[in-house]
C-alpha cells in the first residue's frame, strides 16, 4: 500500500504543510528564537542590540516589582485553584444527581466563560466600586480588595469551565461500583470519597493544572480590574504595584515609562516561559504516571 | 426506615438541592443584570447607586447607547466590524490550513512532519508574553498589521492546539477509506478535499469554537500588532474608554459592554451543545 499511497501525497507536501509552516515560523518559531536571543541583549530598537550576557537576568531577579509579582501570582494561582476546583466539583456533583433544571443550571454556570477578560474586568470593577464606595473606599486603594476581587471574578468565570470537565468525569464513574457501595451500606460521604473521587482523578488532574496555569498566565482580567494598583514606593525610589501579576509586570517592563529596560523585559519573559512550561511538563508527568497504572 | 420513607427523603433532598442551585443561578446572573440596569442609568448615578433600578431621574433611556456609538473618539461599529472580520478570517484560515497539515502529518509521518508536530505541541505551553515583543515587531515588518492580514499571525500562533486536535482525530480515521479513493483514481488533493475533509467535521466544530472564543476576546495580540488609531477590536475599544480619559462615562461604558456581550450570549445559547463539547475537547490546553 505504501508504494501507491505515500509517494503521491509527498509530492503535495508544499501545499498541505506549506501555509501552516510559513505562518508558524512567522507567528511562533522566529519570534521565539529572537526572544531568547534578545534576552541576552541590551536594546531599545530591535535593529540595534548589544550582547550583555546574563546581565538582564540578574537585573530581572533583582527587580523588587518582579519578585513581588511572582509571589503575588503564585499565591493568587493557588488560592484561585482551590476555590475554583472545590466549587466547580461541588457544582458538577450536584448537577449529576438527576435533579430538575440541571441543564438550565449548567447553561447559566458556564455562561461567564464566554465573556472576554477585559469586559469581565470592567463589569466587576463597577460592581466592586458600587459596593466599596459606600464605605468610602475603592478596589484600587487596597491590595486585599484587589486580590479577593480578582479571586471572585475568576471564580465567576472559571467555575463553569471546570464544572464541564468534572461533569464529563463524573459520568464515567461505573454505575455498578456506586451500586455495590450502596449495597455494602456505604454512606453518601463514604461513596463520594472512596468511590467517586478516586474514579474522577484524571479530571481532577486536568482541572488542577488548567486553573494553575491559567492563574499564572492571567493578564486581561488583571489589567482591567486594577491594572496593578495600589502602588508602594520602595526606599530606592522604584515603585511596586501591589496587585500586579507576572504577565502584567512583563508587559509594563516592555511598554512602561522606562524604554531602556526592554532586554530586562525579555529576560523576565523567558523566566516566565520556563515557569509555565515547567508546570506543563509536570502535568504531562502526572498524566503519564496515571495512564501506566490503569 | 421503610423503602417509601427513604424514597420520600431522597425526593425532598433533591428538591432542596434544586432550589439551592436555583438561588445560586440567580446570584450568578446578577453581574450581567447589573450591567443591563446601569446601561440605562444616568452616568453620575452609576457609581453611587450601582444596584438601584434606573427609575425617576436616574433613567437615561437610550442616551447611553447613542453616546456610546462615538464614545472614546472611535466609532463603536467599526470595532465590531473589525472584530468580526478578524475572528471569521482567522478561524477559517486556522480550520482550513491546520486540518490539511494535520492530515499530511498523520499520514506521511516523516521526520519533517514529526519536527513540525512536536514544535506545535511545544508551542502550546509557551505563554504569549514570551513572544509578544518580537512577534509584534515581526508582524510589523511583514505588514501583517491590518485586520485582513493579522489572521496570518493568529494562524501561526494558534496552530499548535488545532494541529494537535486534528492529528489526534485523523489517526482514528481508518486508512482503508482513503486507500479506496486512491485506487478509484483520486489524487491526494482530491482525496483530502472530497473524502477526508467532510469526515473532520466534529473536530472542525470543536476547533472552530475554541478559536472563535479565543480570537473574539483576545486583547493583547491585536493591541500590539494593529495600528490602534485606525483599527480597534471590541476589547481594545473597551479598554481605551477607560485608558485615555481621566473621568469615564460609566453609563456609556456599560451600554457598550452590554452591546458587546449580547451577541456572545446569543451565540452561546444557539451553539451551546457544540461549545460545551468543544471546550471539553480543548481542555488539554491552559
Amino acid at each position: 500500500m505504501k508504494g501507491i499511497f505515500k509517494n503521491p501525497i509527498r509530492r503535495w507536501g508544499w501545499l498541505f504543510l506549506g501555509p501552516v509552516t510559513a505562518a508558524f515560523c512567522i507567528g511562533f518559531v522566529w519570534p521565539f528564537i529572537q526572544g531568547i536571543y534578545l534576552s541576552f541583549c541590551k536594546f531599545k530598537l530591535i535593529s540595534k542590540t548589544s550582547w550583555v550576557g546574563f546581565q538582564n537576568y540578574a537585573a530581572a531577579l533583582k527587580d523588587a516589582s518582579f519578585v513581588h509579582s511572582f509571589w503575588y501570582t503564585a499565591l493568587f494561582a493557588i488560592v484561585s485553584l482551590i476555590f475554583i476546583n472545590v466549587l466547580g466539583f461541588a457544582a458538577a456533583y450536584a448537577l449529576t444527581q438527576g435533579i430538575k433544571g440541571s441543564n438550565l443550571y449548567r447553561t447559566v454556570f458556564f455562561m461567564p466563560n464566554l465573556i472576554g477578560g477585559i469586559v469581565l474586568g470592567y463589569i466587576w470593577s463597577m460592581i466592586f466600586d458600587g459596593i466599596l464606595s459606600r464605605y468610602g473606599t475603592s478596589i484600587l486603594l487596597e491590595t486585599k480588595y484587589g486580590f479577593w476581587g480578582l479571586i471572585i471574578l475568576m471564580c465567576w468565570q472559571q467555575i463553569g469551565y471546570v464544572m464541564i470537565i468534572y461533569i464529563a468525569g463524573l459520568q464515567t464513574v461505573p454505575e455498578d461500583m456506586l451500586e455495590a457501595a450502596k449495597i455494602d451500606g456505604a454512606t453518601k460521604t463514604q461513596t463520594l470519597f472512596r468511590v467517586t473521587i478516586p474514579n474522577v482523578m484524571p479530571a481532577i488532574t486536568i482541572c488542577t493544572f488548567l486553573s494553575l496555569t491559567n492563574g499564572f498566565k492571567l493578564f486581561d482580567q488583571n489589567l482591567a480590574l486594577t491594572a496593578g494598583q495600589p502602588f508602594i514606593i520602595q526606599p530606592d525610589g522604584s515603585t511596586v504595584k501591589t496587585t500586579e501579576m507576572l504577565a502584567l509586570n512583563i508587559y509594563n517592563t516592555f511598554y512602561g515609562q522606562n524604554s531602556a529596560s526592554k532586554g530586562v523585559g525579555q529576560a523576565k519573559a523567558v523566566l516566565f516561559f520556563i515557569l509555565v512550561a515547567g508546570l506543563g511538563l509536570l502535568q504531562l508527568k502526572f498524566t503519564r504516571k496515571r495512564e501506566v497504572q490503569q | 426506615m421503610s423503602r417509601q420513607e427513604s424514597l420520600a427523603a431522597e425526593n425532598r433532598r433533591k428538591t432542596i438541592l434544586s432550589v439551592v442551585l436555583g438561588i445560586i443561578c440567580i446570584i450568578y446572573v446578577l453581574p450581567v443584570l447589573t450591567v443591563v440596569i446601569n446601561s440605562f442609568k444616568v452616568n453620575t448615578y452609576v457609581k453611587t447607586d450601582t444596584f438601584a433600578l434606573p427609575t425617576g431621574e436616574m433613567w437615561a433611556g437610550f442616551s447611553n447607547f447613542i453616546k456610546g456609538m462615538t464614545f472614546g473618539n472611535y466609532p463603536f461599529w467599526s470595532s465590531v466590524k473589525y472584530s468580526v472580520i478578524i475572528t471569521v478570517l482567522s478561524t477559517a484560515l486556522i480550520i482550513l490550513f491546520t486540518s490539511m497539515a494535520a492530515w499530511y502529518i498523520a499520514r506521511v509521518n516523516s521526520l519533517v512532519c514529526k519536527v513540525i508536530y512536536y514544535l506545535c505541541v511545544f508551542s502550546m505551553v509557551v505563554p504569549f508574553q514570551m513572544v509578544m515583543f518580537t512577534l509584534s515587531k515581526t508582524a510589523d515588518t511583514l505588514h501583517l498589521n491590518t485586520p485582513w492580514t493579522i489572521p496570518i499571525v493568529y494562524l501561526g500562533f494558534g496552530a499548535g492546539l488545532a494541529i494537535f486536535m486534528f492529528v489526534g482525530f485523523v489517526k482514528s480515521i481508518p486508512l482503508e477509506i482513503e486507500e479506496a479513493a486512491s485506487i478509484d483514481g483520486c489524487g491526494p488533493v482530491r482525496t483530502y478535499f472530497s473524502v477526508v475533509f467532510p469526515m473532520l467535521k466534529p473536530t472542525m466544530i470543536s476547533v472552530g469554537i475554541l478559536e472563535i472564543m479565543w480570537v473574539w476576546n483576545d486583547y493583547l495580540l491585536p493591541y500590539l500588532v494593529l495600528d490602534i488609531n485606525e483599527y480597534r477590536t471590541i476589547p481594545i475599544h473597551i479598554q481605551y474608554l477607560k485608558g485615555s480619559y481621566g473621568t469615564v462615562d460609566l453609563g456609556a461604558t456599560m451600554a457598550l459592554i452590554l452591546l458587546s456581550i449580547i451577541p456572545v450570549i446569543v451565540f452561546y445559547l444557539i451553539c451551546q451543545k457544540y461549545i460545551i463539547k468543544g471546550v471539553a475537547a480543548g481542555a488539554v490546553k491552559g
